[in-house]
């Protein structure tokens, strides 16, 4: 391990390296600018931007903005902000996401480890249902999950989450277990381990990385996804995304920006603290696994 | 003892829900502006004083393409909102596909007939029954101007084509932006529209728009359409693509621009900016179409529901008529009642000027649904109008070819 | 387990327990992604409108979808902006990605200035685009108030550039995702290697095209398959910057389906546009797994 975390650098000389400070510098302030815009609109007054000043430092400061997206913006009839919706996008969020990737693990297990006739080319099928177009499943989905009774509820939209997160949850863990020797499988059957067994004690120790890798993907999309959120709810479970889109997309009423990207910002972090907290991890547990297919 | 205590908890629970399910309405829409979504409120303060809960579905986007794609899910996966929010065409879209409950009993009782406009019914009733209540009228053949302007370059009303086109020649040589658009589809064909009544008058409209009379897409007055749409190219600023709507209203109130063609939902942009009707900005009729009313209604479509849910449906559509949520809706929205005999009293001038207008265009049968806003033909049709009057507008047609693909683009469409 | 059933039984066992451990997720994918794709392509031969019907027409919807003069505008802008994502995301990620490699102080940092973007949501960041790149109050504005008068930008009101400026915030979004998995390749690289290359005195470039890039095979093709996923899924991105405008001229498959499918309440050109933008992802993605699945059979 410990010559994977060695840089490949190499000999350079002074202006070579400024020169690639410079580099590395700009392409983070091209990475910065649109979030800088929204946050300095998110602290501006609405009549400063309509008249044009949208890409300046605000002259009067203000944090209402973001108190109103959060507690008082009209999402809806009842002028709620996006409070409420936060904790519906939890509880969809947080079963979705350790369910597929507790399925793409043991997937991930049985292509790699117990390998069986054709098991190729299920793994293909499945890779290939990460690029199914998510509106053409639309309708068909709403009628099955109208007769099975889970139509607009929260389990309903977990399970649609499910489905649809086993592609890239598979992918990763296959990658990432395709790596680990399989002597130290068949040494742990010789000594009587089990299927499972095997997966709990050598396996899973070993999976912290990916996990990471597939928390992070799975938490990202299921947690901006509006298609099915809008779709596969009710008026009681609608996610985070719903209300953010509320929000902001108003076709014939009065448009609060600065409202909008604070309620943006707001809707973001989550995402944001997953990304910024794991972020060493996610490209250690990408290093690890899935790109060394 | 244990069990008649589980029995009668489950006989309470049964109850309750009952009771429950008997006293509300889920409602789909895409009122979630502050004004809309609290003069929506009124709406459910009514019923829930009438003992009937309101369970909010709102769904934002695409001027309600995204609250009609929940919709298909929803009806698909044969859990139908009670109400939704619907526009024109769809609603006799959904009631062919047989899935609209009948209203006729709360419409007789409320003498819905006489009391709302003729060309609105067209959309409210399927083979002779009611099937949706109607919230509003908007209408889009408005154009809103900057007072300020007006008065500093001495420019009058206009009333007709070539004093628009004066009056657009003053305000550009003076430095400033003459006409105010956003170059979206939908904004180029709410133009586009009123550009068509003045220039070729409401049979013409009539035949073009809602009949899709074949000679008359293809004909020379619909050439000189395009070609005053190119004209009027000419007044906007250099950077109108993409533009939201609300932007273009800002450049007048902030006296950048003087004109902008749109429909009375701007008045909410000038109310909210602190500016006075009349005193700073002038809600007028696009010059030359005086008298006629282009039209567009939002309507709460009533669907098929469990039978106990049709006595709280049947409430939410008495509520939605009744002439006091009519009033107090349509002030805020900015657009005027759906029935012709409430009181004006509550109205800004633009807003009494509207309700008048209303009922002249109806009562002389000049009031016609607006085709930018799918009044006109369906949803199909609306959108091969955009892509033609979208493509001329942007510079990819001259008006020739514009006229020529307009004929085929609709054909397609049908 | 093992202690109740004779040998031969258990190992049975643990030969089917697997097939049984896969089958749910197998029975999901094959109902819920194949399934509902058959059905996709019976509706594109249908006259649906606004709700599936199954009244069959033939071709038809495949005859007038490719008479639409805005499908293969449609088609023609997905090979535009494909290329030029996929290529310049892997470009930039690959650069950045091997100077950030170079034991640069603040890495920490700039790392997840360079991916979170990903985290965002598009439904309002391509406003905050789409007022950057407008001429009148973004970037040309702010360069004329600094004193560059003849500073010009204006891709997004251009109906010939505005799939550029598309390409530009695509980019903006995923290439530092890409950035990462490079990162990872490189850092899986043996040092070793490097060493030996660097005492026979190959130039940093030569060392890094012959020996380092070379090895970094299996993250290309990662980028690629994610990226161009990402390139025919693109939605959000484009509703939200131009809505397809100026005209229709950044109309792209996904949107047109959509559009055809829910707003247009033509749902069979809609379905047919769909089998068609699935045979296009089959036709990129399938040569890919054939061969990636064929050296898996080797190793």
């Amino acid at each position: 391990m410990a010559s994977i975390t060695q840089d490949t650098a190499i000999n350079t000389g002074r202006i070579t390296r400024a020169l690639i400070y410079l580099f590395l510098f700009l392409f983070a302030l091209y990475y910065l600018l649109p979030f800088g815009i929204m946050v300095l609109n998110s602290v501006k007054p609405l009549d400063e931007i309509l008249s044009g000043n949208m890409v300046a430092f605000p002259d009067r400061w203000t944090i209402e903005p973001w108190l109103k997206a959060w507690s008082t913006a009209q999402v809806g009839i009842e002028p709620t902000g996006l409070a409420p919706y936060f904790w519906n996008s939890i509880k969809v969020v947080i079963p979705a996401v350790i369910i597929s990737t507790l399925l793409g693990a043991f997937n991930g297990y049985i292509l790699t480890k117990w390998r069986f006739k054709g098991d190729t080319i299920l793994f293909g099928l499945m890779l290939f249902s990460c690029f199914i177009p998510f509106q053409i499943v639309l309708i068909p989905m709403a009628r099955i999950l109208g007769i099975t009774g889970l139509a607009g509820s929260t389990s309903g939209l977990i399970f649609v989450h499910i489905v649809y997160g086993i592609g890239f949850t598979t992918l990763y863990f296959r990658n990432y277990y395709k790596a680990i020797p399989n002597e130290l499988i068949m040494a742990a059957q010789i000594d009587g381990a089990g299927f499972f067994r095997i997966f709990y004690r050598i396996m899973l120790p070993v999976s912290g990385p990916i996990i990471v890798v597939c928390v992070i993907w799975q938490f990202t999309n299921i947690w901006n996804d509006f298609l099915f959120g809008a779709s596969f709810t009710d008026f009681d479970s609608q996610p985070m995304t719903v209300a953010l889109n509320n929000l902001v997309s108003s076709s014939t009423g009065v448009k609060e920006y600065n409202v909008h990207f604070a309620g943006a910002i707001i809707a973001a972090l989550p995402t944001l603290l997953v990304y910024v907290l794991a972020g060493r991890y996610f490209v250690r547990g990408l290093m690890a696994g899935s790109v060394k297919g | 003892m244990l069990k008649r205590l589980m029995l009668g908890t489950v006989f309470t629970t049964l109850l309750s829900f009952q009771t429950h399910a008997d006293q509300s309405v889920e409602v789909l829409h895409w009122w979630t502006s502050g004004g809309e979504a609290g003069a929506l409120n009124v709406l459910k303060d009514d019923l829930s004083s009438k003992g009937v809960s309101w369970n909010d579905m709102p769904v934002a986007g695409g001027s309600g393409t995204a609250a009609m794609t929940v919709l298909r899910a929803r009806v698909a996966a044969g859990n139908p909102p009670t109400a939704v929010q619907m526009l024109g065409f769809d609603i006799l879209d959904w009631a062919q596909q047989g899935a609209l409950t009948d209203l006729n009993a709360v419409a007789k009782e409320g003498n819905w007939d006489a009391v709302i406009p003729t060309a609105l019914q067209k959309f409210s009733k399927h083979e002779g029954k009611w099937i949706a209540a109607p919230v509003n009228v908007h209408s889009t053949n408005w154009i809103w101007s900057n007072k300020a302007i007006l008065d500093e370059l001495n420019i009058s009303e206009p009333n007709s084509w070539d004093d628009l086109v004066s009056a657009m020649d003053k305000v550009k040589a003076s430095g400033k932006v003459a006409l105010a658009h956003g170059g979206q589809p939908w904004q180029d064909a709410t133009v586009f529209e009123s550009i068509a009544l003045l220039t070729g008058g409401g049979d013409f409209y009539k035949k073009a728009f809602i009949d899709l009379d074949e000679e008359t897409l293809g004909s020379d007055t619909m050439k000189t359409v395009f070609e005053r749409m190119e004209v009027l190219r000419g007044y906007v600023d250099d950077n109108f693509s993409g533009r939201d709507w609300n932007l273009a209203s800002a450049m007048v109130i902030n006296g950048e621009a003087a004109f902008q063609i749109m429909g009375d939902w701007a008045k909410g942009e000038f109310l909210r900016a602190n500016k006075k009707p009349g005193a700073d900005f002038l809600c007028l009729r696009v010059p030359g179409t005086q008298g006629y009313v282009t039209f567009n209604s939002d309507q709460f479509a009533m669907f098929n529901v469990d039978g106990n849910q049709t006595e709280s449906q049947a409430q939410l559509a008495k509520s939605i008529l009744a002439p006091e949520f009519q009033s107090a809706f349509n002030v805020v929205k900015g657009s005027v009642p759906a029935r012709t005999d409430v009181s004006d009293a509550a109205f800004d001038e633009c807003g009494k000027k509207g309700m008048k207008d209303l009922v002249e265009a109806n009562d002389n049968g000049k009031l016609y649904g607006s085709m930018a806003h799918g009044h006109s033909a369906p949803a199909a049709i609306k959108n091969a109008f955009y892509d033609v009057i979208t493509a001329h507008f942007n510079g990819e047609f001259d008006s020739e070819t514009a006229v020529a693909e307009l004929v085929d683009a609709i054909a397609i469409a049908k | 387990m093992s202690s109740y059933s004779k040998p031969d039984m258990t190992s049975r066992v643990q030969n089917i327990l697997p097939k049984i451990v896969l089958s749910p997720s197998l029975f999901l994918i094959l109902i819920f992604v194949y399934g509902f794709i058959l059905f996709s392509a019976a509706l594109s031969f249908t006259d649906s409108r606004i709700l599936p019907s199954y009244d069959f027409v033939g071709f038809s919807n495949y005859i007038k979808l490719f008479g639409l003069r805005h499908w293969s505008i449609a088609l023609t802008n997905l090979f535009i902006f494909g290329a030029l994502y996929i290529v310049i995301c892997t470009c930039i990620g690959l650069s950045l990605a091997i100077f950030l490699d170079q034991k640069i102080r603040g890495e920490g940092f700039l790392r997840p200035i360079y991916l979170y973007p990903m985290a965002l949501s598009f439904i309002v960041t391509g406003t905050a685009w789409k007022w950057f790149l407008d001429p009148g109050i973004g970037l040309e504005h702010t360069m004329h108030q600094l004193g560059w008068e003849s500073f010009e930008f204006n891709w997004i009101k251009d109906r010939n550039m505005a799939i550029y400026t598309v390409v530009i915030a695509a980019v903006w979004q995923t290439s530092g995702f890409v950035m990462s998995m490079f990162l990872a390749g490189l850092r899986g690289i043996d040092n070793q290697l490097l060493k030996a290359a660097q005492i026979d005195g190959a130039s940093n470039f030569n060392l890094y095209r012959r020996i380092i890039i070379p090895q970094l095979r299996p993250a290309f093709l990662s980028a690629f398959v994610i990226l161009s996923h990402l390139a025919i899924k693109s939605y959000d991105l484009i509703v939200a910057l131009t809505n397809g405008g100026p005209g229709r001229a950044t109309e792209v498959p996904s949107t047109f389906m959509y559009s055809y499918t829910f707003a247009r309440n033509q749902m069979g050109i809609g379905a047919s546009s769909a089998v068609i933008m699935l045979l296009t992802i089959a036709s990129v993605i399938v040569p890919y797994l054939y061969a990636e699945l064929k050296e898996n059979k080797n190793g």
